[in-house]
């Protein structure tokens, strides 16, 4: 394939013709911050955080959908980018809590990483802010609308998996959320519990249930499995703090495979130290199931009685 | 140190001279104030209005180099008001007559004379170091930074042994380092006449040991070069030096001669972090990395290996000093390979008795204190318990000597120098650090109201500071810390290169020159 | 034989010496209680309550940090009252902190913080008046932020029992009450405040009301990587911790010194900068013509060889002098030594020790 050079921060760097500014950049050691940006759902160019200055073209330019070409001078950080990034950041927390103090996502969440480098302490910004009730509908994922920074990557990601698509931006301007069809919640809609949007999702609004106060990001040490259910292989994190497995999250899906909630299930059986109960849908309802049913041991379960016999 | 550093807070009684010691060694500082608040007794010598003074129940503000006439002044109150520990000086010490009889003449009276310090304060403290349970002496550069410096640290092991204040906890002679490494420099045989852990190089048996050690034929016999007679003869018997991490240029005495000898070399290689002044003068330049850029330990001065440990890399090419020093020996046919400065520790332990014990691997798990020479010995807390190093501890009767440069009509004040707070050594590293240099920007000279009365001067003013050597720039502080007839700066600020005024005149066994006395004048910059 | 006594907390069984504190015995066996005041190295003003236990039979619910354990006692660290005293205690400070853990610097090592999320506790139980200090940054090492003090006066005790420079006092009451310098006036003010900046304050700090300048903006606390080592400057020999992000010192914090305990001075605390500072030789440089050119290593190690190696040919072995240094390692100053006796042949080597 061709490849195209093009000058980062006076820079010099050459990548296959096609590349996007933004993966040039990083490939080059460059920093340029994301939100609705996802590696494998890319080309969205929503919420403009990876703006970056291209000398000739007309405003900033959004690196992530900004495709480098020949010649192209690049400026990452310039004082016009810096000033872009910071409004963002205005913007998105004049309608954000800010309680960080007891927000789950603390340490692990773009929005303040961004905030703290660009040294964005509060918004310039005041005017209404959402009161949503949280919902927590779902035994499994915690969602509040509220901390929710309209990036779409949950949207997205879940509508990767065919038969699946159970969310979607619904409303207008500050309306605006993402909702089930017919803005139920999570536990009315057809959603599995599979927590891939929980797994992108750059904030505090979707967060896991069972690890709700149990620990600070920064106390908690993960390491990677690969789940053995089906041959998908799935790869899911033991969450650490100290030597304890206080639960299991889900990373990335397999090669084209969906991630299921029975894998992280049968994970947190298996891994956990703390395993949480399972849940499962009933007529619409969640009701506690033991864990043979949980993990649909139960017919296995049977005919292995059965052979004792 | 004969004692540790926090041994001090339990003092009864301490004696700090020519110790600047919360500006100096604030740490240590905090332990003297620790002791001030437990009850103990503060006496401290200094010509200048130190904060620590401040917090002392007696200043004594002698006259610029009269020391040994206030320390032999006290023995004489001891011994002629019976107050001398007699059991200590029969069984431990020598030549007590010989002190006896130089103090004599050391009355009170005699002593205020010399020194200008009231004869009641010398009576009174000299009780009060006496009768004390226990008593430490701190001292540093402005006891041996004189023409008779060794004498006075004499003096002040005479007034130790007198009432038998050492060799116990919180009681001792207790020198305070002003360098991180300055012990570990001298134990580690950085030294012209001295192995690590002070072996001659005199004696065959040594050079017999280390040869064997090293795996050479024979090692040199002949006294080295101490550093101020390696400046003096550079350019003439010395023809090349190699300086690792040092600033002779601001840091030596009458430093136009230090540059002019250094210009003088056959050739001149520096070692550093920095293109110092001295760095400037060199033909080639070795980059070297900070403490945050190397493993490796250091020595305090309560004689406490502790490690220094690799954080980050240094910057572009720049190599660890230890490295840098095996690639010229290997180029010079002798093959230096260590894997780790732990490896280098590893052959100093067993060279080096005093750390014979000494390992990373026992230092992760905290310091040790020297003496510490096997595996098992849990280190030393304090020195001479029960015995001296030489057996007896002897008395080395001194009388007082006056300064080498005295100040008369041309030059009328006393110029001493010494440290600032905020501010290290050349100031190569504190000029640089984004914070200590904005708070303490330029550096001033402090003068008496009177003199600068007499002088035309006001505070602020730029004065022209001269010597018979050279001459400075300076802004004026006007302040009752100095006395009239005294100016005080500090030889951290390159703009203010004190030292190309200060007398190379030095100390004739410990070969440190006077700093703290020269003679100047002061004139206001019109 | 030192005498003991004999406890129960929370069930467990605990022995201590006599004269130990409820607090003192419940960390001895691992038992968690809060303290935002307390600190072992300090006297004890037992003065936030968020320490507090239940002692069955006491009128009330004591502060552990300052009730000697007694035999037989009985204690309950996190009962229902315990837990909903420290909880409102934890709304009462919070109804006049800011929400800025966004971007406060103390986020992940915040005692507030931490207890917050430990007990659940969200800001909002009191609304009320909120102080407005401005925001004293107008010395180069040290930013004091009023607004974020719960007067725990852990800063107080510092610089008056171990620094011992009281540089610092509790001033005006009730809402009003706060830490400052006498007169009002700021940290720098040095015709009235006597501090010097050691930070020993800082160090103590159990919240955001008193930090590192020099860190500010540079690094979350979960993203720093602390390195114990020995301080570069005096002859003490202080610890600390150097801290360390992306291959970066990017400050100094406390650490539990052999010698020093958690107390640093100005130079060792703040005088890190130079580490960084771009004058740094990168390079080695070779003189030509009175002026340096940059070398690779091969050339000025050879330049090395070649000039001493004819020095020493041409005038003996006395003719080359070396200078170590009192800044280097203990390992660097032996390698000296013995460069200068086994190899190079001479005794001419010493180092600023005089000076």
């Amino acid at each position: 394939m061709a490849n195209v050079t093009l000058t980062i921060n006076s820079e010099q760097v050459t990548v296959p013709a096609g590349t996007k500014v933004l993966d040039a950049a990083r490939e080059a050691g460059f920093f340029i911050p994301t939100f609705c940006h996802d590696p494998e759902a890319p080309g969205y160019g929503g919420c403009r955080i990876c703006v970056v200055n291209i000398k000739g073209a007309r405003s900033l330019m959004a690196s992530c959908v900004t495709e480098a070409t020949n010649g192209m001078v690049v400026e990452t950080e310039s004082p016009d980018v810096v000033e872009a990034r910071k409004t963002i950041l205005e913007l998105l927390l004049a309608n954000h809590p800010t309680d960080c103090l007891t927000c789950d996502k603390n340490g692990d969440c773009k929005l303040q990483d961004y905030a703290y480098r660009y040294g964005v302490g509060s918004s310039g910004f005041g005017g209404e802010k959402h009161s949503y009730p949280v919902d927590n509908s779902n035994p499994y994922i915690t969602r509040d609308l509220n901390k929710c920074i309209l990036c779409g990557r949950c949207v997205r990601t879940c509508a990767q998996v065919e038969d699946r698509q159970v969310i979607d931006f619904a409303y207008r301007g500050f309306q605006t959320r993402v909702a089930p069809a017919m803005d139920t919640n999570l536990a009315e809609s057809a959603c599995v519990s599979c927590a891939r949007c929980v797994a992108v999702c750059p904030v505090g609004a979707l967060t896991y249930t069972n690890l709700s106060g149990k620990g600070r990001t920064y106390e908690i040490a993960k390491k990677q499995v690969t789940c053995s259910f089906c041959d998908a292989g799935c790869q899911f994190d033991l969450n650490y703090k100290g030597d304890k497995v206080i639960g299991v999250t889900a990373k990335a899906p397999g090669e084209g495979r969906p991630l299921c909630l029975k894998g992280r299930l049968g994970m947190e059986l298996r891994y956990s130290d703390q395993p949480l109960t399972p849940m499962l849908k009933k007529d619409n309802e969640f009701v506690e199931v033991s864990w043979p049913e949980a993990l649909e041991l139960e017919d296995v379960l049977a005919k292995l009685k059965e052979l004792e016999k | 140190m004969t004692n540790s550093i926090q041994e001090i807070a339990n003092a009864d009684f301490i004696l700090a001279t020519g110790t600047n010691t919360t500006e100096g060694h604030p740490i240590i500082g905090i332990q003297v104030k620790k002791a001030v608040r437990n009850g103990a007794t503060l006496a401290v010598v200094d010509p200048r209005s130190t904060e620590i003074a401040g917090l002392a129940n007696y200043h004594l503000r002698i006259k610029s180099g009269t020391d040994i006439a206030l320390l032999n002044g006290l023995a004489n109150v001891i011994i002629a008001e019976e107050l001398w520990n007699k059991e200590f000086v029969t069984e431990r010490t020598e030549d007590f007559d010989a002190l006896r009889e130089t103090v004599a003449k050391y009355t009170p009276d005699y002593v205020s004379e010399i020194t200008g310090v009231p004869a009641e304060t010398i009576k009174e403290v000299a009780r009060g170091y006496a009768k004390a349970k226990n008593a430490s002496i701190l001292y540093t550069m402005g006891i041996t930074q004189h023409i008779c410096g060794t004498h006075n640290v004499f003096a002040v092991a005479n007034l130790t042994m007198l009432c038998g204040q050492i060799g116990k906890e919180s009681s001792g002679v207790n020198p305070l380092r002003g360098q991180n490494n300055v012990q570990g420099a001298c134990d580690m045989g950085a030294l012209p006449a001295f192995f690590p852990a002070y072996q001659p190089v005199a004696l065959e048996a040594n050079r017999a040991k280390f040869a064997a050690a090293w795996g050479v034929d024979e090692l040199p016999s002949k006294t080295g070069l101490t550093v101020g007679e390696i400046i003096d003869e550079a350019g003439k018997s010395v023809k090349a030096i190699y300086i690792l991490g040092e600033n002779p240029v601001l840091s030596d005495p009458d430093s136009n001669h230090a540059a002019h000898n250094l210009e003088s070399l056959d050739f001149l290689v520096v070692q550093d972090i920095f293109l110092t002044e001295t760095a400037q003068l060199a033909d080639v330049v070795l980059p070297a990395s900070s403490f945050a850029e190397k493993d490796g330990t250091f020595s305090n001065t309560e004689r406490r290996v502790q490690r220094v440990r690799k954080a980050v890399n240094p910057p572009g090419e720049a190599k660890a000093d230890w490295e840098i020093i095996c690639m010229i020996a290997t180029a010079l046919g002798y093959p230096m390979n260590y894997g780790s400065a732990g490896e280098i520790m590893d052959e100093i332990a067993k060279v080096t008795p005093s750390y014979g014990g000494i390992s990373f691997a026992r230092l992760e798990n905290g310091s040790l204190q020297w003496p510490c020479p096997t595996a098992e010995h849990p280190g030393t807390k304090f020195l001479h318990v029960g015995k001296f190093g030489r057996g007896l501890g002897k008395f080395h009767a001194v009388e007082h000597i006056p300064p080498n440069e005295m100040p008369d009509e041309e030059y009328p004040l006393i110029l001493s120098t010494g440290r600032r707070r905020y501010h290290y050594h050349t100031g190569t590293m504190t000029q640089r650090t984004g914070a200590l240099e904005v708070f303490y920007p330029t550096e001033y000279l402090e003068i008496n109201c009177i003199d600068a009365a007499k002088l035309g001067i006001e505070d602020g003013d730029k004065v022209r500071v001269t010597s018979r050597r050279g001459q400075v720039e300076v802004a004026a502080k006007i302040t009752e810390i100095v006395t009239p007839g005294l100016v005080f700066t500090s030889f951290q600020y390159p703009d203010v290169p004190i030292n190309k005024l200060t007398n190379a005149a030095r100390d004739p066994i410990s070969k440190i020159p006077e700093y703290k006395v020269c003679a100047v004048k002061v004139e206001k910059v019109s | 034989m030192v005498a003991t006594v004999t406890l129960t907390i929370d069930g467990i069984q605990v022995t201590v010496p006599k004269g130990s504190t409820v607090l003192e015995a419940a960390e001895s066996v691992g038992v968690f209680i809060p303290t935002f005041c307390h600190d072992p190295e300090l006297s004890k003003p037992g003065a936030c309550r968020i320490c507090v236990v239940e002692i069955p039979g006491a009128r009330n619910l004591p502060a552990s940090c300052v009730t000697e354990a007694t035999e037989g006692m009985v204690v309950y660290t996190a009962s229902e009252a315990v837990l909903e005293a420290r909880k409102t205690n934890l709304e009462l400070l919070l109804a006049n902190h800011p929400e800025d853990c966004l971007t406060c610097n103390k986020n992940g090592e915040c005692k507030l913080q931490d207890y917050a999320y430990y007990y659940g506790v969200k800001v909002g139980a009191f609304p009320g008046e909120k102080h407005n200090y401005p925001i004293e940054e107008d010395n180069p090492f040290i930013v004091r932020d009023m607004n974020k003090c719960i007067l725990c006066g852990k800063c107080v005790r510092m610089c008056q029992e171990i620094q011992g420079n009281n540089a610092i006092d509790f001033a005006y009451r009730g809402f009003n009450a706060l830490v400052t310098p006498a007169m009002g006036t700021t940290y720098s003010d040095s015709d009235i405040s006597n501090c010097v900046f050691c930070g020993n304050c800082v160090s103590v700090c159990p919240v955001g009301a008193l930090s590192e300048k020099g860190m500010l903006g540079k690094a979350r606390k979960w993203e720093i990587e602390k390195v114990t080592t020995t301080c570069p400057y005096c002859g003490v020999g202080c610890s600390f911790d150097l801290n360390v992000k992306d291959g970066k010192v990017i400050g100094v914090t406390s650490t539990d010194g052999d010698v020093n305990g958690r107390a640093l001075c100005v130079k060792g605390r703040f005088g890190y900068g130079f580490i960084n500072h771009p004058d740094r030789l990168k390079k080695p440089l070779i003189k030509k013509d009175g002026k340096f050119e940059e070398a690779t290593w091969a050339e000025a190690i050879a330049f090395v060889k070649e000039k001493l190696g004819a020095v020493k040919a041409n005038y003996g072995p006395d003719a080359i002098a070396l200078l170590s240094s009192a800044r280097c390692t203990n390992e660097e100053n032996y390698l000296m030594n013995k460069l200068a006796r086994a190899v190079l042949g001479t005794n001419s080597v010493d180092h600023c020790a005089r000076l």
